[in-house]
């Protein structure tokens, strides 16, 4: 099957993230196709190299990086959602007149209708959220 | 992209207090681009969003109710509210914005786009949906 997930929530206040990094590892292995994980509302903070959590502690960024390496997956992150909550890549930080970019690596910055695309390219939109 | 597939935005959450009512409307602005058929419905506490005479001044937000206003402007006139969440929160219909639409069908005569539903027949509305964002 082909599927695409949605997450709406921050990583570490929410379990949306973890929950949505473990159905998609578990799919992939079973054999199904991810088209897109887009991350939207707070869970564009899901795309920041900046995170530092404790060592004894998942790194939750780190991990969508790796998944996303090993899968070619599409991790997208909603450029207006973005911006509104301070994350951008070289581009998005030159467009804005920042003075830096913190996206992770695996990570792109674009439009909502990715998040369409989505929904109609796939068999299943799972969405991670309240 | 070529099939039409049927999209259901659940919107259950008041407005303001959460940044989810103004992120769900922008994804169906941006969504009635793509040509497909697109349902709205309003449950829980979402129903607020429809709401008369918000008036946001006080808290410093912008008051974006007047969008749902233009969703029948860009061909999104199925606008569900579930009866039972209207009712527990003592509204009804008088206290929602009148949101309509032109049916290009009918020589552009001026419809209403809510329909009240009961959760039985929201419930059946999610189920032949091909893609529900909920929000």
């Amino acid at each position: 099957m082909k599927f695409s997930v949605m997450i709406s929530e921050g990583p570490y206040t929410h379990e949306a993230s973890d929950t949505a990094y473990n159905f998609t590892k578990a799919a992939l292995e079973k054999g199904h196709e991810c088209f897109r994980v887009f991350f939207y509302h707070d869970g564009v903070n899901n795309g920041t190299r900046l995170a530092t959590p404790p060592q004894d502690d998942r790194n939750i960024v780190n991990r969508w990086s790796e998944l996303a390496k090993e899968h070619n997956l599409d991790l997208v992150l909603c450029v207006a959602a973005a911006q509104r909550r301070g994350i951008a890549d070289a581009d998005e930080a030159k467009r804005n007149g920042k003075d830096a970019d913190n996206i992770a690596e695996g990570f792109r910055i674009s439009g909502l209708g990715q998040l369409i695309e989505a929904g109609i390219e796939s068999d299943r939109l799972v969405t991670f959220g309240d | 992209m070529s099939d039409v597939k049927k999209f259901l935005y659940v919107n259950r959450k008041a407005p303001y207090g959460t940044i989810y009512a103004l992120e769900s409307l922008e994804v169906v602005l941006i969504g009635a681009a793509f040509e497909q058929d697109v349902a709205l419905a309003f449950l829980d506490d979402g129903v607020f969003q429809l709401t008369k005479g918000q008036e946001t001044t006080g808290v410093g937000m912008k008051n974006f109710s007047p969008t749902y206003k233009a969703l029948g402007d860009y061909d999104v006139n199925k606008i569900y509210v579930e009866k039972e969440s209207l009712e527990a929160r003592g509204l009804t219909l008088d206290d929602l914005m009148p949101l309509k639409y032109e049916d290009e069908d009918d020589d552009w005569a001026e419809k209403d786009s809510i329909k009240l539903v009961s959760a039985a027949e929201l419930a059946e509305i999610m189920d032949q949906s091909d893609v529900v964002l909920s929000f």
